[in-house]
C-alpha cells in the first residue's frame, strides 16, 4: 500500500498483551479475565521459576519461589483452572516457557481437549528458545544437544498437528537485557534461528513443503531500547536479513513465508528505580521504534510498567502499560499511513550499517562452529558480558546519560511510591503453602498405575529418538506433575551449567583515578589482613538474573579483588560450602527473584552452623525498603539495589565492610 | 569494631586437619596464604606439626596441566566421580591466571568441578597465581601438603603451555598433561624438549572424533619410551570428560604411576626434595642471597634438608634461628 494511495485503510492494530501470572492458577485466571475485559487481545503467561525449571512446588529448590514471579503450573488440574471460562479455540496464548516447553504445551493441549477443543484449533506461541536461556534468561535444565532435540520435537509436532501455533519464538529480547548491542542482537538471534532450522532439517521429521511452512511459522521476540531511531533501523535490518536467509539458505519461494514476524517487549534494563515515573516516557519512545515502520512493525507488543525496577507490577500498573499501546494504536494516526520511512537515505544507511555489522558477527559465530557451539565455548556469553560492562562504564563515567540516575538527580517526592503498598505488587506468602496443599491433594487423587505407565512410556521415548510430544500429552492426561516429567528427562539427559562469560579481558576496566584509588585500598587492606582480598559472589535459588552478579564480579576483579563466582542457581548450602572452602573475606548474594528473605535467612543460618557468622554478608538485587531493614536486622552488612548504580561506591563500601569486620579502621573519604 | 582476629593455634589446627576436619583445612589454607610475619611463623609450625606419615608416605599428589580450555576442570570433575566411587576423598587446588594490572582475579573454575550433589569429601580451593613463581603461587606447595594431610588424593589444576608445565611437575608426584585436540602446540613443545615430559598424557574431547585421534597418534609418536623395564613408560590416553569415556583408565594410569614411584622408593624422596626446594626459596625470600650463603650455600642446604628425618619445616625454623644468631648482625633489621 502506498502513501499516495487515496484509499489507505487503517492498518489492523497489533496484538496487545501484558506478561502476567502470579500466586496460583486461580488468581491468574481471574487476572486474565479482567485483562481481557479491559481490551487486551491475547494472553501472555508468566510461569513461576519452579515451573520453568521443572520442579514441583514441594521440591526444596522451589522454596520461596512458588507463585512469586509467575503462575505455578504443576499438573493438568492447574492448567484447567488457569483457562477456566476462557475458550481455548478463541484465545491466542503466548507462553514464556523453554526448558519445560514440551511439557507445558502438552498440558495446554490436554486442557484444551478437556474443553472439547482439538489441537488444530489452538493458536499461540511457545517461546521454546533454549539458546538464549543459556546466554541470558537462565531457565535451562538439560545440556544443549537434548535441549535442541526437545525444541525441534515441538516444532515438528506443531507444524503437523497445530498448524496455527508458533512453535518457537527466537528471542533477542533477553540478549539486549543482558547487554547486547543492536548488532549483536541481530547476529545472535538470526544465528539461533539458523541453528534451530538446520537441526530440524537434519532430523528428517519434516518434508520440503512443510519445511517452508515452518520457516514461515518461525517467529521472533525482540527488544527495543531507548535509542529508538537505531532500534527502528534494527527492525528493518531484521526484516531484510531474514528474508534473505529464508530465500537463500532455505529456498523459500513464497515471500509471505519469508516475513520477519515478531513480538516485542521494550527494554527494561534501562528502566530505573530513581524517579520511576520517567520510565513511562522511555517505554512510549521505545514502542515507537517497533511501530513506526509499517513494513517492519511488531505483530504483538508487551510493555513493562513504570515500576519495573521496583518490583512486580500491580493490575493498575499493567493497565497503564496497556493504555499506552491503545493510545498509540487507536488515538493517533500512526496506522493510517504506509511505511513512512521508506526511501529515507539516512535510515537506509543506518540499516545497511547494521546489516553489515551483523553479517560480520554471524561469520564469527560460524567460525566457532555455529550458535550452539559458540554458546558452549562461552564465546557469545563473553561478548554479552563485555558489552554490558562497556555500558556500565559509560554510565559511571557519565558518557551515557540516564536521567535521574547519573544526571538531574534532584527530585520532589513521588506520590506514586508513597502508598501503603510502596507502589508494587506483593505476593501473598501463603500462596506457596496453598499450592503445595493442592499438589498433594492432586497426587492423592490420581491413578498411580496410569502415572507409572505414562512415565515409563516417556522414558522410552526420551531414550529412543521419537518425538517427545505424544508421550508427554499422555503424561498430562494421566496426571503426571511438572517435577515428575522433568525428572525423567533430567535422569536421561543430564543437567547442564552454562558458561558464566565473566572471564573477559580487562580492556574495559577503566584507569580513572577512582579505580586507581580503589585498587590501592584493596591492595593495602589485603596486606593488612595478610592475603589478597577474596570475595564470593553467589546467586542462590532459581533466580536467573545474572547481570548484577556478573557486573559486580568483573568490577571487583578490576579493582583488585580475587573473585569467586560460580554462576546462577546454586543452593544456599552450595554457596556457603564454597565460601568456607575458598576462605573468602566476604560473601555477596545477588537475588532479584523476590525470594531474598528465605534465601538469605537460610544462608546465614548455615554460616552460623559452620562457625562463620563473623563473615560479612551483603545482599544485592530487587529488595524493597522494608525488607532491607529486615535483612540488616538479621545481620546482613549492607543491601544494594538498582539505585546504587555507581559501582565504584559499592566497591569502596566492600573494602570498608571487610576492614570493619576485621577490626581495621574504615577509609573515610568517599572514593 | 572487633579486635584484630587472632591467628589459629598451629598445633590444634594441625590436629584438626589430620582429623580431616573440613573447616580446619579451610583455616589452615588461609593461614598458609597469610603474608604477615606472625602468620608465616605459625604456618611453618603448622606444617611442622602435620603427621609425617601423611606428608611423605600416603596419599597421591597429582598435577593436571594443559592449555586453556583443554578440559582440565571437566576432567577433574569426571575423575572426582571415579575416585569417590572408589571411596577416596579429594582435595583440589585450582590455580587460575590473575589480572596483572589490577592484581584481581576471577576464579570460576569450581563451576566445572561441581558434579551435582554436595559432597563433604570433596574440597576445592581456587587460587590466583599472582604472577609469581614462574606462574605458580609459592603457596601451592604448602597448601598441597595441608590437603594431603586431610584427603586421599590432592589434585592441582594449572594452566600450562610449553615451559610453564615444569612448575607443577616440580610439586607433584604425578604430572598429567591434558592435550587439546587439533592443537599442535603441545606436540611441538614436547618434540623441542621445551616441555618436561609429563607422567601421563591424555587427549581430551575424544567425542569430537578424528581430530582427537590424530592428536593422540601424533603425541604417541613423539614419546620416546624407555628401554629399561624399570623405568616409567608414559601412557598416552584418550578420554572425553563430556561423555565420561576413558576416565576410569585415566584414573588407573595415574594410580599406576604412584605405585611405580612407591616401588622405586621415589614417592617420599621426591616430596622431600620439593619441600627442601621450597624451604630454600623461603629463606632466599626472607634473608636474600646473603642469607643463603651465610647458611652454607644452596648445595649444602639442600643436602642438609634432604637428609633430615621428619620435617624440613622444623629445619626451616632452626635455620631461621641460626641465621638470626649467626649472621644476622647488620642485616637482620633490614631483612625483617
Ligand atoms: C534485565 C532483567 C531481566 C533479564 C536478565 C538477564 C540477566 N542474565 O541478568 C531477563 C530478560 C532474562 C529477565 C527475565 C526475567 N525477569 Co527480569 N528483570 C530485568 C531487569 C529489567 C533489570 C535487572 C538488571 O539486570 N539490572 C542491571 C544490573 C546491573 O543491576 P542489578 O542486578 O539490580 O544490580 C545492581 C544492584 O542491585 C546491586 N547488586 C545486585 N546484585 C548484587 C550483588 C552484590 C554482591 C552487590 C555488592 C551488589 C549487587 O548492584 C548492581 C549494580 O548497581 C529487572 C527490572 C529492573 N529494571 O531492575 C527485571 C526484574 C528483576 N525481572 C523480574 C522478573 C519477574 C523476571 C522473570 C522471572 C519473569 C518470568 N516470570 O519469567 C524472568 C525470568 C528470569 C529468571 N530466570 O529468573 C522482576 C522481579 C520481580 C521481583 N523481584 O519481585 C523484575 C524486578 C521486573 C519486574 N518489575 O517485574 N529479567
Ligand atoms: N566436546 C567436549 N568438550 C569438552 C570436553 N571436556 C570439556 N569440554 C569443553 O571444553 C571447554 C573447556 O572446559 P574446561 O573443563 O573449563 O577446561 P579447562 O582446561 O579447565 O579450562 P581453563 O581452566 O579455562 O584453562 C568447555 O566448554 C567444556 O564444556 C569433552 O570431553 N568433550
Ligand atoms: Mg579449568
Amino acid at each position: 500500500m502506498k502513501n499516495n494511495d487515496k484509499e489507505v485503510k487503517r492498518d489492523r492494530p497489533w496484538l496487545m498483551r501484558t506478561y502476567s501470572g502470579h500466586s496460583s492458577a486461580k488468581a491468574s485466571n481471574e487476572l486474565y479475565r479482567t485483562n481481557l475485559a479491559k481490551g487486551q487481545t491475547g494472553l501472555s503467561v508468566a510461569f513461576d521459576l519452579p515451573t520453568q525449571t521443572g520442579y514441583d512446588a514441594d521440591h526444596p529448590l522451589a522454596r520461596g519461589e512458588v507463585g512469586k514471579v509467575g503462575v505455578p503450573i504443576g499438573h493438568i488440574g492447574d492448567m484447567e483452572t488457569l483457562f477456566d471460562q476462557i475458550p481455548l479455540d478463541k484465545m491466542n496464548t503466548s507462553m514464556t516457557i523453554n526448558a519445560t516447553a514440551a511439557w507445558l504445551l502438552s498440558l495446554y493441549i490436554a486442557a484444551a481437549e478437556r474443553q472439547g477443543v482439538s489441537p488444530d484449533q489452538l493458536q499461540g506461541t511457545t517461546q521454546n528458545d533454549i539458546v538464549k536461556e543459556y546466554l541470558s534468561r537462565g531457565t535451562y535444565i538439560f545440556p544443549p544437544a537434548p535441549s535442541v532435540r526437545l525444541t525441534t520435537d515441538i516444532i515438528s509436532y506443531t507444524v503437523h498437528q497445530i498448524p496455527k501455533w508458533n512453535p518457537t519464538n527466537v528471542c533477542s529480547y533477553h540478549l539486549q537485557e543482558a547487554g547486547a548491542t543492536p548488532t549483536q542482537e541481530l547476529a545472535y538471534a538470526l544465528s539461533t534461528a539458523i541453528a534451530v532450522l538446520d537441526a530440524i532439517r537434519e532430523t528428517g521429521q519434516v518434508d520440503a513443503s512443510a519445511f517452508a511452512n515452518m520457516v514461515g511459522r518461525t517467529s521472533f521476540f525482540v527488544n527495543a531500547g531507548i535509542r529508538f531511531i537505531e532500534e527502528c533501523c534494527k527492525m528493518r535490518a531484521f526484516v531484510r536479513m531474514w528474508d534473505r536467509i529464508a530465500k537463500d539458505r532455505y529456498g523459500v519461494e513464497d515471500p509471505k513465508l519469508r516475513r520477519f514476524r515478531y513480538g516485542i517487549q521494550v527494554n527494561s534494563l534501562g528502566l530505573t528505580e530513581p524517579q520511576p515515573e520517567n520510565n513511562v516516557q522511555r517505554i512510549v519512545l521505545e514502542m515507537l521504534a517497533v511501530t513506526l515502520s509499517k513494513n517492519a512493525r511488531a505483530r504483538a507488543i508487551q510493555l513493562p510498567a513504570w515500576n519495573e525496577a521496583l518490583g512486580l507490577p500491580r493490575p493498575w500498573d499493567q493497565q497503564w502499560a496497556l493504555r499506552m499501546q491503545q493510545v498509540l494504536a487507536l488515538e493517533t494516526d500512526l496506522l493510517e499511513y504506509g511505511d513512512i520511512l521508506d526511501g529515507s537515505p539516512i535510515i537506509e544507511a543506518k540499516v545497511q550499517e547494521l546489516v553489515q555489522g551483523a553479517e560480520k558477527e554471524m561469520r564469527r559465530v560460524r567460525e566457532e562452529g555455529g550458535m550452539v557451539q559458540a554458546v558452549e565455548t562461552g564465546y557469545v556469553k563473553r561478548q554479552l558480558v563485555t558489552s554490558h560492562t562497556a555500558r556500565m562504564r559509560t554510565i559511571e563515567s557519565g558518557d551515557l546519560n540516564i536521567i535521574g540516575v547519573n544526571c538531574f538527580t534532584e527530585t520532589a517526592e513521588s506520590p506514586l511510591t508513597s502508598g501503603t503498598d510502596s507502589g508494587i505488587m506483593k505476593v501473598d506468602a501463603a500462596a506457596e503453602l496453598e499450592q503445595i496443599e493442592r499438589l498433594k491433594a492432586f497426587r492423592a487423587g490420581r491413578n498411580d498405575a496410569d502415572v507409572e505407565a505414562a512415565l515409563d512410556n516417556l522414558k522410552d521415548t526420551a531414550r529412543g529418538g521419537e518425538n517427545i510430544m505424544e508421550s508427554s500429552i499422555r503424561c498430562a492426561h494421566a496426571g503426571v506433575t511438572t517435577g515428575e516429567w522433568s525428572n525423567v528427562l533430567r535422569n536421561i539427559f543430564g543437567e547442564y551449567r552454562a558458561p558464566t562469560g565473566i572471564d573477559i579481558s580487562a580492556q574495559s576496566m577503566g584507569r580513572s583515578d577512582t579505580v586507581e584509588l580503589l585498587r590501592e585500598r584493596t591492595r593495602r587492606t589485603g596486606e593488612d589482613l595478610g592475603r589478597p582480598l577474596k570475595i564470593l559472589v553467589g546467586k542462590p535459588g532459581l533466580d536467573g538474573h545474572s547481570n548484577g552478579a556478573e557486573q559486580i564480579a568483573v568490577k571487583a576483579r578490576d579493582v583488585g579483588f580475587e573473585v569467586v563466582y560460580e554462576g546462577i542457581r546454586l543452593t544456599p548450602e552450595q554457596i556457603v560450602k564454597a565460601a568456607e572452602e575458598e576462605g573468602v573475606h566476604l560473601i555477596g548474594l545477588s537475588v532479584l527473584s523476590g525470594s531474598h528473605l528465605e534465601l538469605v535467612d537460610d544462608a546465614l543460618k548455615r554460616l552460623a552452623k559452620l562457625g562463620l557468622s563473623e563473615l560479612p554478608v551483603i545482599v544485592g538485587g530487587i529488595v524493597p525498603v522494608e525488607d532491607e531493614q529486615n535483612l540488616k536486622a538479621q545481620g546482613v552488612a549492607a543491601v544494594y539495589t538498582p539505585k546504587d548504580s555507581d559501582m565504584n561506591l559499592i566497591m569502596a563500601d566492600l573494602v570498608n565492610i571487610i576492614r570493619e569486620h576485621n577490626g581495621l579502621k574504615r577509609f573515610e573519604d568517599a572514593a | 569494631m572487633i579486635a584484630v582476629r587472632a591467628l589459629p593455634n598451629p598445633g590444634t589446627l594441625a590436629e584438626s586437619v589430620s582429623a580431616r576436619d573440613r573447616s580446619a583445612v579451610a583455616r589452615a589454607l588461609n593461614l598458609l596464604d597469610d603474608k604477615r610475619p606472625d602468620a608465616r611463623r605459625y604456618a611453618a609450625r603448622l606444617l611442622a606439626t602435620l603427621p609425617a606419615d601423611r606428608l611423605y608416605r600416603t596419599g597421591h599428589l597429582i598435577g593436571l596441566t594443559g592449555p586453556p580450555g583443554a578440559g582440565k576442570s571437566s576432567l577433574t570433575a569426571a575423575l572426582v566421580q571415579v575416585w569417590r566411587g572408589r571411596g577416596l576423598s579429594v582435595g583440589i587446588l585450582a590455580v587460575d591466571p590473575s589480572s596483572p594490572i589490577s592484581g584481581g582475579a576471577l576464579l570460576g573454575d569450581r563451576l566445572r568441578m561441581l558434579s551435582g550433589e554436595l559432597d563433604d569429601k570433596v574440597f576445592i580451593r581456587s587460587l590466583a597465581c599472582r604472577g609469581e613463581f614462574g606462574g605458580l603461587s609459592a603457596e601451592v606447595w604448602p597448601m598441597s601438603l595441608v590437603m594431603l594431610a586431610a584427603f586421599d588424593i590432592v589434585l592441582v589444576e594449572t594452566v600450562g603451555v610449553g615451559q610453564k608445565e615444569i612448575d607443577v611437575s616440580k610439586l607433584t608426584d604425578t604430572t598429567c598433561f591434558v592435550a587439546q585436540p587439533a592443537s599442535g602446540d603441545s606436540i611441538q613443545f614436547l618434540k623441542a624438549g621445551i616441555m618436561e615430559v609429563p607422567h601421563v598424557l591424555v587427549v581430551n574431547k575424544e567425542d569430537i572424533g578424528l581430530a582427537a585421534k590424530k592428536t593422540l597418534s601424533e603425541l604417541r609418536s613423539t614419546l620416546k619410551q624407555p628401554s629399561d623395564d624399570d623405568d616409567w613408560r608414559v601412557p598416552a590416553l584418550s578420554a572425553s570428560a563430556a561423555q565420561g569415556t576413558g576416565i576410569e583408565a585415566l584414573a588407573n594410569s595415574l594410580e599406576a604411576h604412584r605405585s611405580w614411584l612407591e616401588r622405586q622408593g621415589l614417592l617420599g624422596s621426591s616430596r622431600q626434595r620439593f619441600q627442601a626446594e621450597w624451604v630454600i626459596k623461603r629463606l632466599l625470600e626472607e634473608f636474600g642471597r646473603f642469607g643463603i650463603e651465610c647458611l652454607g650455600g644452596k648445595t649444602v642446604l639442600m643436602e642438609k634438608l634432604m637428609d633430615t628425618q621428619g620435617s624440613a619445616f622444623d629445619q626451616y625454623d632452626l635455620l631461621q634461628e641460626q641465621f638470626l644468631s649467626d649472621c644476622a648482625g647488620e642485616t637482620a633489621s633490614l631483612a625483617r
